[in-house]
């Protein structure tokens, strides 16, 4: 009894972990991605599941993802506290211990992969178990804080779900899947780079090498420019697979030429011009490019529902 | 020993509980209904207490036990 008394009078004085901040741990915003990109790939791939094993399998790729989330605040707490954006999270604010977030993480990690191999097959739970690890170990531990290119590494992790959404139905990898994956991971660089040219970010105090501290704005606009052109036939080639239809590559073509000729202005301009307009261009491109992504998954399952329905076969 | 008097900290640490609960009975809830799922869809149910497990008996000539 007096250990127990020692102890909460101890913890009194200590910022309180509530439940919302182990739920933070998970990052719910990205988590809410990787739902959207998870649904779509499992209601686009050929066959089907249950509603309760469909639910199950989106419900612990999502707490994988989570899982991922969890494991990226535990190493990466001691740059959290340096970046403003970052330093309200659970671990830098002191609310949830280092210890805690590593052994939320990797339980998470262990339940969600069993669990979607139990309810779905062991090819999908080993992706989401490659996920985790690509994210936790290769991206935060490794990568984060050696290259420029992290942005680019980084977005493969979070390119897997649609891919493992597709291997729970089908038990496989296919080219649908991969193109799938291809999308996201080509989006994901434009998508971030634009929105690092107008946030003011304190990276490199952090000492995290980002492309616009260690390769310059204009290299960085450059990028940007190389990386949407190199998006937009993987974008248009998705709509040339089994899973493509007149929704998807009619949404395709117009929202890729849109995404070029936004990312074709944001290279175009120097710093004086964006600064004079507050980076209106690099602005109106991550507006877009988030519609853009929502809106190439989205018609994917329009044409997928269509074809389903029996109005077109493709 | 019995808890007979509530602590401050029950009070304080009252949402995590419940949270916690909920999360649990959900996680029950799940497996529950994912095993119903799967027996509807026709999975093999097999009983382990002194019952021969029919995936791992031998197959006999002929195909017939």
């Amino acid at each position: 009894m007096s250990d127990a008394t020692v102890n909460t009078e101890v913890q009194t004085g200590a910022p309180e972990a509530r439940f919302g901040d182990y739920v933070l741990l998970l990052k719910p915003r990205v988590m809410s991605l990787v739902v959207f990109t998870a649904l779509a790939g499992l209601l686009v791939a050929p066959g089907s599941l249950s509603p309760m094993v469909g639910f199950t399998a989106i419900l612990f790729i999502a707490l994988g993802g989570g899982a991922s989330g969890a494991l990226n605040m535990w190493y990466d707490a001691d740059i959290d506290r340096i970046m403003k954006r970052t330093k309200g999270r659970p671990v830098p604010a002191g609310k949830v211990t280092g210890g805690e977030a590593l052994s939320i993480g990797l339980w998470l990690s262990v339940i969600s992969v069993a669990m979607l191999g139990l309810a779905t097959n062991w090819v999908a739970a080993g992706l989401l178990a490659f996920t985790i690890f690509f994210y936790a170990v290769i991206y935060t531990m490794w990568l984060k804080r050696a290259t420029p290119q992290n942005i680019v590494i980084g977005g493969a992790a979070g390119a897997f779900p649609p891919m493992i959404g597709w291997a729970a139905v089908t038990g496989g990898v296919s080219i649908e899947s991969v193109l799938m994956f291809g999308l996201i991971f080509m989006w994901t660089p434009p998508h971030f780079w634009a929105l690092a040219l107008f946030m003011k970010s304190d990276y490199h105090e952090a000492k995290v090498p980002m492309l616009t501290v260690t390769h310059g704005r204009k290299e960085t606009r450059r990028q940007v420019w190389i990386y949407s052109l190199l998006l937009a036939p993987v974008a248009l080639g998705l709509g040339l697979t089994s899973i493509g239809g007149p929704i998807y590559l009619s949404a395709a073509i117009v929202l890729n030429l849109i995404f070029v000729l936004r990312a074709y202005a944001v290279w175009r301009r120097d710093e004086a011009t964006a600064e004079a307009d507050s980076y209106a261009a690099e602005k109106r491109l991550f507006k877009f490019s988030l519609s853009y992504l929502f809106l190439h998954f989205g018609a994917l399952m329009a044409d997928a529902a269509m074809r389903a329905a029996g109005v077109w076969g493709w | 020993m019995p808890i007979t008097e509530t602590h401050e900290l029950h009070k304080r640490r009252l949402g995590r509980n419940v949270g916690v609960a909920l999360s649990l009975v959900g996680f029950a809830a799940i497996v529950f209904g994912l095993t119903i799922a799967k027996i509807q869809e026709g999975a093999s149910m097999e009983a382990f207490d002194h019952q021969p497990r029919v995936s791992v008996t031998p197959v006999t000539e002929g195909g017939d036990q």
